[in-house]
């Protein structure tokens, strides 16, 4: 299991398709740090993502390990591994209200009801959606949609997050606002974080480490 | 649980097929003790074979199935090269496809009801244009040429098939292709008959071959539309299944073996037309010709479908004016009166078929679902969706004749004492609704944006609370919609029920068969009504639950 204000650890991990290595990293991330992983599309950056979350597809091998603060969690199931995800749509469920999408992201342990909806509510108002609770997410703009997501995610207390090009999809001016708040809010609570991108703009706003791959495949 | 799924889904398909097939056999060959069989002899097939009028019979049954499924093909593809694509095409495809859900049984009825002598459209130009004031004295349903089977037939497998092809057109880039054809000067039926239909025609091939065997083997559409002197085939053969005189039954296991023979001949025959169509394609497309002005040829194409479709349409409108129709003479195009003086004589007699057919529908949709959700959870774990041969699997009760092994099956359920019973009944429902169920529901499920998984659980949502709280809901649509496809399958069963059931089983569409083309038209009118909006009322529940559950949530309430 994770703790709060840990370090993610990506030691010596290499991820293959067909015998064919596509990347190579071995670097930890403090709490508060952001790691960029640059590359193009089929670089395999996305994959690394899945293999840290748990979620790697069976055509992929990958070999090396993953700690969490010290803690070896290469093979824990995706539920215990408290990875927080962000991909370039905010993929919110679109069955549920939005309060009902921070709910269910919510840790059990937090109760009553009562003090489970004034917690979302203050989280919403954290990220300037304050009132939207009972909103449908289907009628919010993309900027709020992305920023719903980034409520999920943080209120369900992540270990780390990974975030797979999120702000690709938001135009220039949202896409700025929304660096900012996602890397002002993982600083803020300590969290390690790991993005990929294509953008070099996302690896500069980032202002932490930043890894290339991918280059030789498609640079020879 | 779930690791057993799919070997379950496996067995239920394969299992009464095998075993039925084999209960036809043996018999076929003298074999069955409970009636007095005990050595083997081939004289049931003598006996099959020294029926008069046998071999038009067989000749019927390969040749109607074969022909409607040529012509059903080819206005199919003829439609899809001419206006895929366009805003024709929509629009025909929404006129189009709700006539999918309609029960054999009620589609053959309304044909009939349109284009016999005294029917509807010879109503409507008499006497003014015709001159005939008594309906003329011709048979045109139940004609001896099959030709009314033949072309009800077609009507009611267009939709299928147009179904399935758009299912198998690749979405975007489809269109591309044919452009780039047309900008080469090509014709847009030859662009699309070069480039895009041989991935869907290799694609829709199973779905070909299950019309293949319903087209040869199919009673229930044969007994309303087809010849009746001598029956085809697979007609004759359930009349001696369910003779009083029970030896009969060698010769009728007989005949179903010669019926597997027959519609695997119509199989190899179609084999054999899609090496000479694909060559004699081949060596068009090699001299370069463009074909260039087809406007009379997408016009043709756009006008038979919409004709079939009007035709069933029309038909079912008729129907329903007939179950309320009260003096109703020849060349009135309309009831001098209204009644419903038919509906409530008819209607205590109704009641008892119509619980039977809801409850039979309902338990084995819900089997079926469950077993069907069972097994897309497995493939989502494993990742193994079990290729074409599970797919082949899937279609088997689909692929062989339904008499083949459904008289082993019946004569195998009655001596093991399930027989006749509800749980025999809805079993061999299951059949038949769980390869449509599946593959109604296989597509939305496979398409589904996984990454919804993951972020449940990452969330630390379990596979099970991934299941209920986002993959269920958020595919409701989908799996009330497969629900509402196998609801429509199983109303329209007619053969496993009255074979099965032992005849002790009345559904709707048994009743609704049994009444055949002589009946009373008022009484045929009420049955057919009642199972065509069987299937209908199941599509519009599946539509509106979604919309009322998820009033609030635009993005999935649907429309």
């Amino acid at each position: 299991m994770c703790a709060a204000s840990t370090v993610l650890k990506i030691e010596n991990v290499r991820i293959a398709l067909a015998g064919h290595d596509l990347l190579h990293v071995d670097a930890a991330i403090k709490p508060g740090e952001v790691l960029t992983v640059m590359g193009p599309s089929g670089s395999g950056k996305s994959t690394l993502l899945a293999f840290i979350g748990g979620f790697l597809d069976p055509v992929f091998s990958a070999s090396g390990r993953i700690f969490c603060s010290g803690n070896d969690i290469t093979f824990e199931r995706p539920q215990a591994r408290r990875a927080g995800l962000l991909f370039q749509d905010p993929l919110l469920f679109p069955h549920m209200s939005v309060g009902a999408n921070l709910l269910f992201a919510m840790p059990p342990k937090i109760k009553p009801q009562v003090k489970r909806r004034q917690e979302a509510e203050a989280s919403l108002a954290s990220v300037g959606l304050e009132g939207y609770f009972d909103r449908d997410p289907d009628t919010l703009s993309g900027g709020q949609k992305a920023r719903v997501a980034l409520a999920r995610v943080l209120i369900s207390q992540p270990a780390f997050l990974l975030l797979d090009e999120p702000f690709s999809k938001l135009d220039a001016d949202r896409r700025d606002q929304m660096r900012r708040l996602v890397f002002d809010q993982a600083k803020q609570i300590g969290l390690p974080v790991l993005l990929v991108t294509h953008d070099r703009a996302d690896a500069e706003a980032a202002g932490g480490t930043i890894i290339e791959v991918g280059i030789t495949r498609n640079g020879q | 649980m779930l690791k057993y799924a799919p070997a379950f889904a496996l067995g239920i398909l394969a299992i009464p097929v095998v075993s039925g097939l084999a209960g036809t056999l043996l018999p076929a060959f003298g074999y069955l003790p409970a009636l007095g069989g005990t050595s083997f002899s081939v004289q049931p097939f003598l006996d099959f074979f020294y029926q008069p009028g046998i071999s038009q019979s067989i000749t019927q049954a390969f040749l109607i199935g074969l022909i409607a499924t040529i012509i059903a093909l080819v206005l199919v593809a003829a439609f899809l090269a001419a206006w895929y694509g366009t805003r024709t095409f929509r629009a025909v495809q929404h006129f189009v496809s709700p006539l999918l859900a309609v029960p054999h049984a009620a589609a053959a009825f309304g044909f009939a009801f349109m284009i016999a002598p005294s029917g509807f459209l010879a109503r409507l130009f008499s006497p003014w244009l015709t001159g005939w004031e008594r309906p003329l004295d011709l048979l045109i349903v139940n004609d001896r040429l099959g030709l009314a089977l033949i072309v009800g037939l077609v009507v009611k497998e267009v939709p299928f098939l147009l179904l399935v092809s758009m299912a198998a057109l690749p979405q975007t880039q489809a269109l591309k292709a044919v452009q780039v054809t047309q900008a080469l000067g090509y014709g847009r039926m030859a662009g699309f008959l070069a480039t895009l239909w041989p991935p869907v025609y290799r694609q829709i091939r199973l779905p070909i071959f299950a019309v293949i065997a319903y087209a040869t083997a199919n009673v229930d559409m044969s007994i309303i539309l087809g010849p009746s002197t001598p029956e085809t085939l697979p007609v004759r053969l359930v009349g001696w299944m369910n003779d009083p005189e029970l030896s009969l039954r060698f010769m009728a296991c007989a005949g179903a073996i010669v019926q597997i023979a027959v519609t695997m001949a119509a199989l190899c025959c179609w084999l054999a037309l899609e090496q000479i169509a694909g060559a004699i394609a081949r060596r068009i497309f090699k001299t370069g010709v463009r074909f260039s002005r087809d406007s009379w040829l997408r016009i043709i194409a756009s006008g038979s479908i919409i004709t079939s479709a009007l035709l069933i349409f029309g038909g079912l409108i008729v129907l329903a004016i007939w179950s309320v129709a009260g003096l109703w003479q020849f060349p009135d195009a309309l009831p001098k009166s209204l009644s419903f003086r038919s509906w409530s004589q008819t209607l205590p007699s109704l009641i008892e078929p119509l619980l039977t057919t809801l409850v039979v529908g309902l338990v084995s949709v819900l089997i079926s679902i469950a077993i069907v959700l069972a097994c897309l959870a497995r493939e989502q774990q494993t990742g193994n969706t079990g290729g074409n041969k599970a797919l082949l699997l899937l279609y088997l009760p689909l692929l062989v004749p339904q008499i083949g092994f459904l008289f082993g099956l019946q004569l195998l359920t009655l001596s093991v004492g399930v027989g006749a019973s509800w749980f025999a009944v809805i079993f061999v429902h299951v059949v038949f609704v769980l390869p449509y169920v599946f593959l109604s529901l296989s597509a939305p499920w496979r398409s589904f944006d996984k990454r919804y998984d993951a972020i449940g659980a990452a969330l630390g949502a379990s596979q099970a609370r991934i299941f209920w709280r986002i993959r269920f809901p958020m595919l409701l649509r989908a799996i009330l919609a497969a629900m509402a496809v196998g609801f429509a399958v199983s109303v329209g069963q007619y053969l496993p029920t009255l074979l099965i059931g032992a005849g002790r089983f009345a559904t709707i569409t048994t009743e609704t068969v049994a009444l055949g083309s002589g009946g009373n038209r008022r009484i045929i009118g009420i049955y057919s009504f009642v199972q065509m909006m069987l299937p209908l009322l199941g599509f519009i529940f599946a539509a509106l639950v979604p919309a009322l559950l998820f009033s609030k949530r635009r993005a999935i309430r649907g429309a």
